[in-house]
């Protein structure tokens, strides 16, 4: 969806900031707020460019650098680390070749080590987008992958 | 049966999404009892019922309501639906399977302040959460439950999802405050309390999801009847999210006074392959690590406030031999680094070195001073921190000094 689209859907007042940041960045497939949408939203509240970014860098799942089109989320709390979700983050490296916090070169999936998802009754457990998987073992989490990438082609 | 339910009751017996099956299973007859009662009657009957919050602190549930009832002007509600510490699972569960309780008790409380606005903040990783309570929110309204004129009573409310973006500091109340108003969630200094000075000034009434759901309850029965259940200092019964390494992980509801003991043999059917109980840990990141010798406890807010932590949250995580403390500790306190909002000095730059002498005891390089400097630096953080996040951070840290000693002086080189 188009930011101004978003923008006239709420009203004017700067206690919707975060919801239309939420909104925006997750329509965009790369999943992240660039410095000419933060102009904008600036310019639309009326607010100093700088109190945009602000929100921005302060929650986590808000950013200002490009994802990939799947974020990839593992949880590595004390339920989950317990569970060994250590063996499902090495078999997400080992499938997708990257870190945490980088993309793959097709900016396909972006990988990162998450805090709690709230499924410590099925850990170990992943959030793909808005998408939660539990109770993983390294062989289904290589399924999702290559489900995902078969998706896409 | 050693589970008793209370709030979790319509489970798997009504279908979420459908109000006319909330209402088949007494669905809203709490907020009908309530509109025909005076206000300060509702208020009696939660300070009869004696519940406190189970966000955590365990504060009396009633105190807040009525300092809300009394302040004049516009004025706030806030459920709080910002689950993030580690290990607890029950706000979801409750919007998930039994959202409309959550709505009726925020409407009772409501009637009872005459609060006009409010607000459920969910954490922004629930995304099947937040799709639930906003048609719950919807339905409701088409019913006459929420919006202008509930009830034919002549009283307005209007109720908000605000999804929150992966900040846990914003589960405490100034924080939480500070993200409603569209910032940065970094907390405010105490007093003025939220029921003085909240969202844009106006006194607010923040509760966690749980204590909501328990209202309708305790107005439908009276509050005399709720205290019947649980213990003299904690009535009612407690949501428990149970993880780690049990048989049966999951959500149970046990009267307070159970014990842990109770909880994970019982309900969680013990450890996975028989293993022995290294530790648990009470809470969440912020709770304590007690030894398997102490699990005969009772839940129960006074015995947990002997940790000065949120305990209360109900969250038990079991971890069996193959674990070592510092590795537990290390993952906690790492999430304390980034979770802090950075605004006060014992917290953003203390965790940071929390880590790094947590570090020297899991490569054995940490010497006797670091055990002091380490047990010193825990209870500067823990009486210095602005917010409840760093006063309750260093549980973990200062619990496991207590009763895990020999494993930090195995770690000491000589």
């Amino acid at each position: 969806m188009l930011l101004n689209e978003i923008l006239s859907k709420y009203p004017k007042e700067e206690e919707y900031l975060i919801e239309i940041l939420l909104e925006y960045q997750t329509s965009k497939q790369n999943h992240y707020i660039s410095p000419e949408d933060v102009t904008r939203i600036s310019k639309h509240f009326d607010i100093p460019e700088s109190q945009v970014c602000s929100v921005i860098s302060f929650y986590t799942l808000l950013s200002m650098t490009p994802k990939g089109r799947y974020v990839v989320q593992v949880c590595h709390d004390v339920p989950c680390f317990v569970n060994d979700t250590t063996s499902i983050y090495d078999k997400l490296v080992e499938v997708l070749g990257v870190q945490d916090g980088e993309t793959t070169p097709d900016n396909l999936f972006t990988l990162e080590i998450t805090e709690c998802l709230g499924c410590c009754n099925e850990a170990p457990a992943m959030r793909i987008n808005d998408q939660v998987f539990t109770a993983l073992t390294p062989a289904k989490v290589e399924k999702i992958i290559e489900d995902l990438r078969g998706e896409v082609k | 049966m050693i589970q008793e339910k209370i709030v979790s009751k319509r489970f798997g017996k009504v279908n979420p999404l459908s109000i006319d099956s909330y209402i088949k299973y007494d669905g809203y007859q709490g907020l009908q009892k309530a509109v025909t009662m005076h206000p300060s009657q509702v208020i009696d009957e939660i300070e009869k019922s004696r519940i406190r919050g189970r966000g955590g602190a365990g504060f009396p549930a009633h105190i807040k309501v009525r300092a809300l009832a009394n302040a004049s002007g516009t004025k706030y509600i806030v459920c709080n639906a910002d689950e993030g510490e580690p290990g607890n699972f029950k706000d979801r569960m409750l919007m998930e399977n039994d959202p409309h309780s959550i709505i009726e008790g925020i409407a009772i409380v409501a009637y009872a302040t005459g609060a006009t606005k409010g607000y459920i903040y969910i954490r922004g990783e629930y995304q099947n959460a937040i799709k639930i309570i906003r048609a719950t929110i919807q339905a409701a309204e088409e019913k006459g439950f929420l919006g202008k004129n509930i009830l034919d009573k002549g009283f307005d409310f209007k109720l908000e999802v605000r999804s929150g973006a992966g900040s846990y500091v914003v589960g405490e109340e100034f924080s939480m405050i500070e993200s409603i108003e569209g910032k940065p969630g970094r907390s405010r200094t105490k007093p003025p309390f939220p029921t003085d000075k909240g969202i844009h000034d106006r006194p607010t009434l923040i509760n966690n999801v749980e204590t909501f759901a328990n209202f309708p309850h305790i107005i439908l029965v009276g509050g005399e009847e709720f205290t019947k259940v649980g213990t003299q200092s904690s009535t009612g019964t407690k949501l428990i999210s149970l993880s780690g390494n049990v048989k049966n992980k999951g959500l149970y509801e046990v009267p307070f006074g159970t014990s842990i003991r109770d909880v994970i043999f019982q309900l969680g059917k013990g450890v996975k392959n028989n293993r022995p109980i290294k530790m648990v840990q009470l809470g969440g990141a912020s709770g304590p690590i007690i030894p398997e010798y102490m699990l005969d406890m009772s839940i129960d807010f006074d015995r947990f406030e002997n940790f000065d932590s949120k305990t209360g949250t109900g969250a038990i995580i079991v971890m069996d031999d193959r674990f070592d403390l510092f590795d537990i500790l290390l993952i906690d306190m790492k999430f304390f680094v980034h979770q802090s909002c950075g605004k006060c000095a014992p917290c953003r730059e203390g965790h940071i070195q929390i880590v790094n002498l947590l570090n020297k005891f899991k490569s054995r390089r940490a010497t006797e001073k670091d055990l002091m400097s380490l047990e010193n630096l825990a209870h500067v953080i823990q009486q210095t921190s602005l917010c409840g996040l760093g006063q309750t951070s260093m549980t973990a840290i200062i619990s496991s000094l207590r009763y895990f000693r020999d494993d930090y002086f195995a770690r000491v080189r000589y």
